[in-house]
């Protein structure tokens, strides 16, 4: 224990002590995760907007679907999409397998159910509450989406975290679709892997530390500014 | 206020993750866990991308593994461990020639107890014959990789089918060598490995060699160029550049110089 202690602190250190590979792994992480989090809103937001307020034959069944992708496997999902990148795949000739993007994919297609499902709750609890005053003002339903996402927007956030959260947590795809691939692919889960089948576990884990740490510190900035902004909020009411 | 954030935040990312990536020239080589683990790689490639320009993208799978991706077109160059396999895969058009490159050793690690009491033997079959009499514990890849292979040929040579007690004393992990040694150290296992895996491991707890210096215990490294006929998009040029390399006196000369705790592990043969 007394070596395990040592070792660890020793790997705190490298950490600290700002090891400029160690730092771009990190970089590339947050990169990744922050960048496949944004494309998730971009989809997740309305597609879980309009679910919510839209109604048509099948729409209970593709919540159910929406809310069970949420626990996709995700190295299935990392299996599905090197097939679809592979050369001998249908998008190989993009030649994005082994690259940043093919990991963007892959955590795309993790995050957005996510940000969907949780978007539908909220906007669906919000269009009850308003349902009398958009309709005495005339709008459709599919208008409203805009108004109602707007004013969902503190609680999307913690979508959004949630999905973040996943992202940036996930190994099975990334390692698949990115190769794990030193200076290229090579992110703080995939280095965590390497590092435990190397035997060097207090290094592990003192990775497993900082990822922890930016867990915290992302839910800690967007919470600040999610206060910032109610609190603004209020004053111009 | 939210999108001057976002509109931040996608500035401050440089608005792709791809531009990250360096225009310098590269390939991608199919490779297995041993090379990568034991820092050959990382020690030897340097000299070859200093030389060439070549960036080289090394992706560390399993012997099976690395072989299924080459097979799709996924890589430029395979370097791996298992011959029958790399002869199958050149003669079904998918490699364009195999190239000996150089060669290490397997070592049977276990628990200092040793409770088949194979300690010291120099006979891989004997040892494995004691263990399963014994129904020791083992830790097998169970993963077709090279190592995983090895062992397998060992077993029927010695005459034993050990998947019957799979689950009871014969422990398939279906992971790469660190993952296995983690695996066996920890419920005080037997297990098969590559000497250079082995000696770069850290976490051996109570695991040593009991049995090493087995001619049968040989394991031969192969390269080869994916074929371009096969997958025109393969980095030809580049990838036999890195061939010729690796198999000339520079890159043997580099292979050679490799130490772990001062040992040699890896010991070239290229023709």
């Amino acid at each position: 224990m007394q070596e395990f202690s040592s070792e660890f602190s020793a790997a705190i250190a490298l950490i600290l002590g700002g090891d400029s590979e160690l730092w771009a792994i990190v970089l590339l992480s947050l990169k990744v995760s922050v960048f496949a989090v944004l494309v998730s809103a971009l989809i997740g937001m309305p597609v879980g907007a309009a679910l919510a307020v839209a109604r048509f034959p099948g729409r209970r069944m593709l919540i159910v679907l929406m809310n069970a992708l949420m626990g996709f496997p995700p190295v299935v999902v990392g299996l599905l999409v090197y097939l679809m990148l592979s050369r001998s795949g249908p998008l190989g000739v993009l030649e994005l397998l082994y690259t940043p993007t093919a990991m963007i994919i892959a955590q795309v297609v993790l995050v957005t159910p996510i940000v969907t499902a949780l978007t539908r709750q909220v906007v669906e609890m919000l269009a009850e509450e308003y349902s009398e005053q958009l309709r005495s003002l005339g709008v459709s339903r599919l208008a409203s989406v805009p108004v109602l996402l707007w004013d969902a927007r503190l609680a999307l956030v913690t979508a959004l975290l949630a999905g973040f959260g996943r992202a940036i947590a996930e190994v099975g795809a990334v390692i698949i679709v990115g190769g794990n691939i030193n200076h290229v692919t090579r992110v703080m889960t995939t280095t965590i892997a390497l590092e435990t089948s190397k035997g060097n576990l207090s290094l592990a884990l003192a990775l497993g530390a900082i990822l922890i740490g930016i867990a915290v510190a992302v839910n800690a900035m967007v919470s600040a500014v999610s206060l910032r902004a109610e609190q603004e909020g209020l004053s111009h009411a | 206020m939210f999108r001057a954030i976002l509109r931040a935040a996608v500035m401050a990312l440089g608005l792709s993750a791809n531009a990250a990536l360096a225009e310098t020239p590269f390939i991608v080589v199919q490779s297995t866990t041993s090379t990568q683990n034991s820092g050959l790689l990382d020690y030897i490639l340097p000299w070859f991308e200093a030389e060439s320009g070549i960036d080289v993208r090394v992706v560390a799978v399993g012997t099976g593994q690395a072989i299924r991706n080459a097979v799709n077109g996924d890589g430029d160059v395979l370097l791996v461990h298992a011959k029958s396999a790399e002869e199958k895969f050149v003669a079904d058009g998918y490699g364009v020639e195999r190239k000996d490159l150089m060669y290490n050793d397997f070592v049977l690690v276990g628990p200092k107890a040793d409770p088949a009491g194979i300690r010291g033997g120099a006979d891989i079959l004997s040892a494995l014959t004691a263990i399963a009499k014994a129904e020791a514990p083992f830790a097998s890849r169970g993963d077709d990789s090279g190592t995983h292979k090895a062992e397998l040929r060992h077993w029927s040579a010695a005459g034993a089918d050990p998947t019957g007690a799979s689950g009871s004393w014969y422990r398939e992990t279906g992971s790469g060598m660190g993952a296995t040694l983690n695996v066996a150290s920890g419920m005080d296992a037997y297990t098969l490995t590559d000497r250079a895996t082995w000696l770069s491991f850290g976490n051996r707890g109570n695991l040593e060699i009991l049995v090493e210096g087995d001619p049968r215990l040989f394991n031969q490294y192969g390269v080869i160029l994916v074929n371009p006929e096969k997958h025109p998009h393969v980095r030809a040029a580049s990838g036999q550049r890195f061939i010729d390399w690796l198999t000339g006196p520079d890159g043997q000369e580099a292979i050679a110089s490799f130490r772990l705790d001062g040992q040699q592990v890896f010991f070239p043969n290229a023709q």
